[in-house]
C-alpha cells in the first residue's frame, strides 16, 4: 500500500530534476554565446523552478506539518536530494550544457505525458501545464544537438566530449525506487522502465541527424535517485542553501 | 567566421490581428530565428503567431524619393468619403 | 553635395526635430546626429549587458524560490533590454558585432554603477529600487525621443522594466521589517548604494558636455541636475516609509524649494570609476569577454549548419 510518505519521495523525484536542472540553467544567466541564446537557456530555467514551485508546494500540503515550498527546497540534506545525476553535471562548456539538456528533455517530456494520466489529479495537471513546456525545451535542445553535431570540426568534438561523458549518467533515469513503485502500483506514478526503448530511439534519431554517436558504455553511473550524488551536489547546494542556512528562519 | 545575420521579427498579437513589426534580432538560420523570437519578444505572452525575414531581404523605399511615392496622393480627397455632398436624411451610407 | 547644400539639409533637419517628427533609419541626418546617437544608444545597450552580471551574481543564491524566479525573470529582461537596444544602434549603420568590439576592448563606456559588487542579498534589492529608480527617471524621457528606432525600443523597455522597481523596493521592505540582521542588511546596502545611484544620473551640469545638443535633439528632456533632484525627491519619503536611513547627514527638506537639500557628491570616486578603477571594472569586462570568446565556437557551429543546410536545400531543389 502506498503511504503519504511514499507519493511525497516520489514527488521529490521528479521536482528535484527541475530544481537542480533550473539552478545549473541559472547559473548561465549572463555568460550565454549570444544574447538571444542567453535569453532562451533563462526561459527554460524560468520553466522549470515553475514546475518545481508547483510540485513543492503540493508535496508541502502533503505533509501537512506546516513546510513550505522553500523549506523544500533549501532545507533538505544532501542525501534528502532524489534528483539523477545528470542534472547536477556542472556546465563545463556550451556542448555540456545543451548534451545535458536534451538528455534530460526527451525523458522528461515522455515521462510527463504518461504522468498527465495519473489518478491524481494535481500531478495530472503540472504534468499537462509541462508537457506544452517541455515540448519546447526538447525541440530547443534537438535543434541545437543538430547546430553543434554538424557544425564545424571543433563544435562535432565537443559535443561528442560531452556525449561521451554525459550519457553514462542516462541509464539512472529509467530505475525504480520502492517509493517509484509504490505510487506506480496505486496508479498514480509512472513506470519509467517502460519509456527506455522509445527514450533510446528518440535520442538516436537525433544524434544520426547530428552525425554523434551513442558511446559503446557497459557500466552507468547510478545514485541520484537514492541521494548518492556526484561531488559536485555539495557545492551546487551549498549557493543554493547559502541564505537560507545562514539566516534561519526569516522571511525573505 | 561569419556572424549571425540580423532578422526581422512580425508578431501576430491576436488572431484579427495583422502581424505587426516587433523588432530585430540575430539567428545563423530560420528556425532559430524563429525560437530566438518566441524567446526574445512573447516572453510576456505578447504573440500567437510569428513571423521571421531576414533583414537584407526586405527591400525599402528611398525617403529622398518619399516626394514622388507619396505626395500625389495627398490631393486625391475624392478617394475619400467626406468628399462627396449628401442629404443629412441618408444617415448611414 | 557642397558644404551649402549639407547646411541646408541639416536645418531642414533641426526644423523636423524641432516639429516632433521622428527621424528614421535611412532619413539623411548630420553625420554627428548618428555619431552621437551610436554612442549613447551603445552605451545604454552596453549597460544592460554589464548589468546583468552584479545581479546574475545573486541568482544562484537567491532565499526563496519566488525571489529566484522574479530576479531570474529580471536579469533576462535586461538581457532583452540590451538586444532591443543593439538593434535600435544597428539601424544606424554599425553591427553589434562592432559594438561588442568597442566594448570588449574599452572603447565604450557603460553606466559606472556596475563597477560595485553586490556582496549581501540586500544589494539586489537596492538595486531594483536604487539603480532601477534612477534608470527609470533617465529613460522615461527617451520614450519620446526624436530618433524613432530609439523610441520605440524604450517604449518597450519602459514598459517591461516597471516590475524591476518594484521587485527591488519589496525585497528591501521585507528586509525592513525582518530581523535586526535583515534591517541591518537593509541599511548597509543603502548606504552603500545611494551616493552611487546619485551619480548614475551623471556629473553635473556645468561638467557635462553633451547636454545643451542633447536636448535639442530630444535625447535629454532635462539636465542632469533636474533629474537627480527628481530621484531624491521621490526617493527619500520610500526609504522613510521602511524605517531606512539615507547616508547624507545634511539631507533635509527645504519648504522653500519645496525639494531636498543634499550633501556633496564625491565626484572624485566617481571619475576615478569611470576611469576603470571602480572595485569590479576588470571583472565585469573580463566576464562579458570570456562570454564572448567561449561562445565564438558555438555561434561558428550554427552558421556552418546554416550553410549545409541551405546547399542540401539547393541541391533538392535541383
Amino acid at each position: 500500500m502506498m503511504k503519504n510518505e511514499n507519493l511525497v519521495h516520489y514527488i521529490y523525484g521528479i521536482a528535484d530534476n527541475a530544481l537542480i536542472l533550473g539552478q545549473r540553467l541559472s547559473e548561465l544567466c549572463g555568460h550565454g554565446p549570444s544574447l538571444e541564446t542567453d535569453i532562451a537557456l533563462t526561459n527554460m530555467a524560468l520553466d522549470l523552478l515553475g514546475q518545481t514551485r508547483s510540485y513543492y508546494q503540493y508535496a508541502a500540503q502533503l505533509l501537512g506539518d506546516g513546510k513550505t515550498e522553500d523549506d523544500i527546497a533549501y532545507l533538505r540534506i544532501e542525501r534528502q536530494y532524489k534528483n539523477v545525476l545528470l542534472v547536477e553535471q556542472p556546465n563545463k562548456h556550451f556542448g555540456y550544457v545543451i548534451t545535458r539538456q536534451f538528455f534530460y528533455d526527451v525523458f522528461h517530456l515522455l515521462l510527463l505525458q504518461e504522468l498527465q494520466n495519473s489518478k491524481d489529479e494535481t500531478l495530472s495537471a503540472i504534468a499537462k501545464k509541462g508537457i506544452k513546456e517541455v515540448s519546447y525545451h526538447q525541440r530547443f535542445s534537438s535543434d541545437w544537438m543538430k547546430r553543434l553535431g554538424d557544425g564545424t570540426e571543433e563544435s562535432r568534438k565537443k559535443t561528442q566530449e560531452a556525449i561521451n561523458d554525459l550519457w553514462k549518467f542516462t541509464d539512472e533515469l529509467f530505475h525504480m525506487t520502492e517509493d517509484d513503485k509504490q505510487v506506480f502500483e496505486a496508479e498514480i506514478g509512472v513506470d519509467v522502465t517502460t519509456l527506455k526503448q522509445l527514450y533510446n530511439q528518440r535520442v538516436k534519431e537525433v544524434l544520426e541527424e547530428a552525425t554523434l554517436t551513442i558511446p559503446e558504455i557497459k557500466w552507468f553511473q547510478k545514485g541520484g535517485k537514492q541521494g548518492i550524488h556526484s561531488e559536485h551536489m555539495g557545492y551546487l547546494l551549498s549557493d543554493l542553501q547559502y541564505m537560507q542556512r545562514t539566516y534561519p528562519n526569516m522571511k525573505w | 567566421m561569419k556572424n549571425w545575420p540580423l532578422w526581422e521579427v512580425f508578431v501576430r498579437s491576436k488572431n484579427g490581428l495583422e502581424h505587426r513589426h516587433f523588432g530585430s534580432l540575430h539567428a545563423a538560420d530560420a528556425e532559430m530565428a524563429l525560437e530566438n523570437a518566441r524567446d526574445v519578444y512573447t516572453r510576456r505572452n505578447e504573440g500567437v503567431s510569428i513571423w521571421v525575414v531576414e533583414s537584407k531581404n526586405i527591400t525599402a523605399s528611398n525617403p529622398e524619393h518619399g516626394g514622388e511615392l507619396f505626395e500625389p496622393a495627398q490631393d486625391k480627397v475624392y478617394r475619400h468619403p467626406t468628399f462627396y455632398d449628401l442629404p443629412d436624411e441618408v444617415k448611414h451610407m | 553635395m557642397s558644404e551649402k547644400e549639407i547646411k541646408n539639409l541639416e536645418e531642414i533637419f533641426e526644423q523636423r526635430i524641432a516639429r516632433d517628427e521622428k527621424i528614421e533609419p535611412k532619413d539623411w541626418m548630420p553625420e554627428k546626429y548618428r555619431k552621437t546617437h551610436i554612442r549613447q544608444i551603445s552605451q545604454h545597450a552596453h549597460s544592460e549587458i554589464v548589468g546583468m552580471l552584479p545581479e546574475g551574481n545573486w541568482i544562484t543564491r537567491a532565499p526563496s524560490l519566488r525571489r529566484k524566479v522574479a530576479l531570474l525573470a529580471k536579469v533576462q529582461d535586461e538581457a532583452g533590454h540590451g538586444l532591443y537596444l543593439y538593434s535600435a544602434c544597428e539601424t544606424l549603420g554599425i553591427s553589434r558585432d562592432e559594438l561588442y568590439e568597442q566594448l570588449h576592448t574599452g572603447k565604450a563606456k557603460y553606466s559606472s554603477i556596475f563597477n560595485y559588487p553586490t556582496i549581501t542579498w540586500a544589494d539586489i534589492g537596492a538595486i531594483g529600487w536604487l539603480v532601477d529608480g534612477a534608470a527609470i527617471i533617465n529613460q522615461v524621457p527617451l520614450c519620446s525621443t526624436s530618433y524613432g528606432p530609439y523610441a520605440r525600443a524604450m517604449i518597450r523597455v519602459c514598459k517591461e522594466e516597471s516590475f524591476h522597481q518594484r521587485q527591488g523596493y519589496e525585497i528591501m521592505i521585507k528586509l525592513a521589517k525582518g530581523s535586526p540582521e535583515q534591517k541591518e542588511m537593509a541599511q548597509d546596502a543603502l548606504n552603500r548604494w545611494w551616493w552611487p545611484s546619485l551619480m548614475m544620473l551623471g556629473p553635473t551640469d556645468a561638467e557635462s558636455v553633451h547636454t545643451e545638443q542633447s536636448m535639442k535633439w530630444k535625447l535629454k528632456r532635462k539636465t542632469n541636475d533636474e533629474l537627480r533632484q527628481q530621484f531624491i525627491d521621490q526617493t527619500v519619503p520610500q526609504a522613510d516609509l521602511i524605517g531606512l536611513t539615507m547616508p547624507d547627514p545634511d539631507l533635509k527638506w527645504n519648504e522653500e524649494t519645496g525639494h531636498y537639500d543634499f550633501g556633496d557628491i564625491d565626484w572624485d570616486e566617481f571619475w576615478q570609476v569611470v576611469k576603470g578603477h571602480g572595485p569590479c571594472n576588470e571583472e565585469r569586462l573580463s566576464a562579458r569577454v570570456n562570454a564572448w570568446e567561449e561562445g565564438e565556437w558555438v555561434r561558428d557551429a550554427a552558421m556552418a549548419y546554416a550553410k549545409k543546410q541551405e546547399e542540401k536545400k539547393l541541391k533538392k531543389a535541383i
